[in-house]
């Protein structure tokens, strides 16, 4: 249950900065490569930030080896993945 | 004495018994003018401080106010340190400046600071001496720099009051003036000293007093023109005790005064001029604005009026005149002025059409991703919103950019629908600022934090 409310607020926020950068998100799935999102840097400094507010959590800043996932399903597991 | 004494002017030459009602005022205590000649605040020790390096460390601005017209003209310097001065700064001022005296409210903390000359400063008494000018006193004051020992610099009473006196005398009474700011700062110390030269009276800011209270005694002592920052004038819109009091002109310095501000402040004293002004304590008095619109018109730049000479250079607005500042003081002090004169303001400016923009401090540029963004360009946007009072953008650190910038606001009503608002501000930054310039998060907060100097705090420019 937890899993699936932090994946539908990573994609709720995705859908509203799409919205704002006028960008037309493809479907968003697991497999879906974070560069075929139509989001740039910024997009994802975006979301980032934003999640952090939500979430209370940066993944990609408390990692020690920071590597920034490559699907959308990286993406989701990493915020599911820090420990509470 | 020397030949050049009798040209040397001190502030005591602009009071006098002739005009008649002059006070000077603080939230407790009001104070003649008209007769301040004939008084004393240092108990008729003037003559111990001829010649010396005095530091001024009183801490109400009355006493100090008093104090500036009485030592002006006989110490060889005064530095003038606002009242929250940091302690631990006080030993580096006190040899840079080679203070060898301390007038001071507070003599017993003074006892051990190895400085041989201590004068009281108290409530004026009946000066048993006339004052005599002697000399042209050294005026020197702080810079507002947010970290580390404020640096020194140096000023004459002649270039402090160049701009007073371009301006020429005032038509009809007296005015009577005020400030937000404290007047042992360069903002403020030029509204004390427009008092002065005016022959009008001055009503000083109360520490501890609300915006409420000071609204009101501004009221009642009938104030007439009044300056402040732009951040104190966004304070003093929020509080609808503002209606009970009608200026007739309203200054802005010290920030950059967007359109927001200027026509709030027309909206809620339409029958007052209202102007902002550039100057800063190193670059002195530059220029006054007074068509109600922001920025300044783009011919400023390059002529010289009022023997002020302006340029652009690298971005920034540099200003040479002999209201600036003549260097910074200290052992280690760094030039002041560049060869040819000119004082760089750190100031960045953009043209736009006819007219340049004030866009940000050199220093407070955040970076995104490599690209420059300046905290005030998107508060200007912001702050178009009719709902918005006042605004802050400011750096957070990402993963992703380096940095994004993000934007806290004080909404009019705070229990206004937030949502609607928040989306008509971004509405708002989308339609006037590039992708990298538009707030990742904007937060509703119900007040900001504004700086001893009348500035909104930036802790991370």
């Amino acid at each position: 249950m937890k899993s699936m409310s932090v994946r539908l607020k990573i994609f709720a926020a995705m859908k509203q900065i799409a919205t704002e950068q006028g960008v037309t998100l493809p479907p968003l799935d697991d497999d879906l490569r974070l560069h075929e999102t139509g989001f740039d840097s910024l997009g994802f400094a975006i979301l980032v930030a934003r999640l952090e507010d939500d979430l209370g959590i940066d993944p990609f800043t408390m990692s020690e080896d920071a590597s920034f996932p490559l699907t959308i399903g990286d993406f989701v597991r990493a915020y599911e993945h820090v420990p509470a | 004495m020397n030949m050049s004494q009798r040209e040397t002017i001190s502030l005591r030459d602009y009071l006098g018994p002739h005009l008649a009602g002059r006070t000077i005022s603080d939230g407790r205590d009001v104070v003649s003018l008209t007769d301040i000649l004939g008084y004393t605040c240092l108990g008729d020790r003037l003559s111990e401080l001829s010649g010396r390096s005095v530091l001024l460390a009183v801490s109400d601005q009355l006493i100090s106010s008093l104090a500036m017209i009485e030592i002006d003209g006989v110490a060889r310097r005064m530095l003038l340190v606002p009242h929250d001065l940091e302690a631990a700064h006080v030993s580096a001022l006190i040899a840079d400046a080679e203070i060898d005296a301390v007038v001071t409210d507070h003599p017993e903390r003074w006892s051990d600071a190895g400085i041989d000359l201590v004068v009281e400063a108290g409530p004026s008494t009946a000066a048993a001496v006339a004052a005599r000018t002697e000399r042209a006193t050294e005026w020197l004051m702080l810079t507002s720099g947010t970290t580390g020992v404020p640096k020194i610099v140096s000023h004459t009473l002649g270039g402090l009051t160049g701009a007073i006196v371009a301006d020429g005398p005032a038509r009809g009474p007296g005015p009577t003036w005020a400030t937000f700011y404290d007047i042992r700062r360069y903002g403020g110390l030029q509204i004390f000293l427009r008092a002065i030269l005016s022959g009008g009276s001055m009503v000083l800011s109360e520490p501890g007093e609300t915006i409420t209270q000071h609204l009101a005694r501004l009221g009642a002592r009938g104030v007439t023109h009044i300056s402040g920052t732009p951040s104190h004038w966004r304070k003093a819109l929020m509080s609808a005790s503002i209606a009970s009091f009608a200026p007739r002109y309203v200054r802005l310095s010290g920030e950059i005064a967007d359109q927001a501000v200027l026509d709030g402040l027309k909206r809620a004293f339409p029958a007052a001029s209202i102007g902002h002004a550039y100057a800063s304590t190193e670059a002195g008095v530059g220029f006054a604005v007074n068509d109600g619109l922001e920025g300044f018109p783009a011919a400023m730049i390059g002529c010289a009026d009022n023997g002020v000479e302006m340029m652009v250079r690298d971005g920034t607005l540099w200003i040479r005149s002999t209201r600036t500042a003549s260097a910074y003081v200290g052992r280690d002090a760094a030039a002041l002025r560049d060869r040819d004169g000119y004082v760089d303001t750190d100031d960045m400016l953009e043209l736009r059409g006819e007219r340049y923009h004030f866009v940000g401090r050199r220093g407070g540029i955040i970076n995104v991703g490599g690209l420059k963004v300046h905290p005030e360009e998107i508060e200007a946007v912001i702050n178009r919103h009719a709902e918005v009072r006042m605004s802050r953008a400011r750096s957070r650190r990402s993963p992703i950019t380096g940095a994004i910038v993000v934007a806290d606001v004080i909404l009019a009503d705070a229990g206004s629908h937030g949502n609607k608002i928040r989306d008509e501000i971004l509405e708002n930054c989308r339609a006037s600022l590039a992708p990298h310039k538009i707030p990742a998060v904007i937060r509703f907060v119900p007040s900001l934090e504004i700086t001893a100097a009348g500035k909104l705090a930036r802790h991370d420019a």
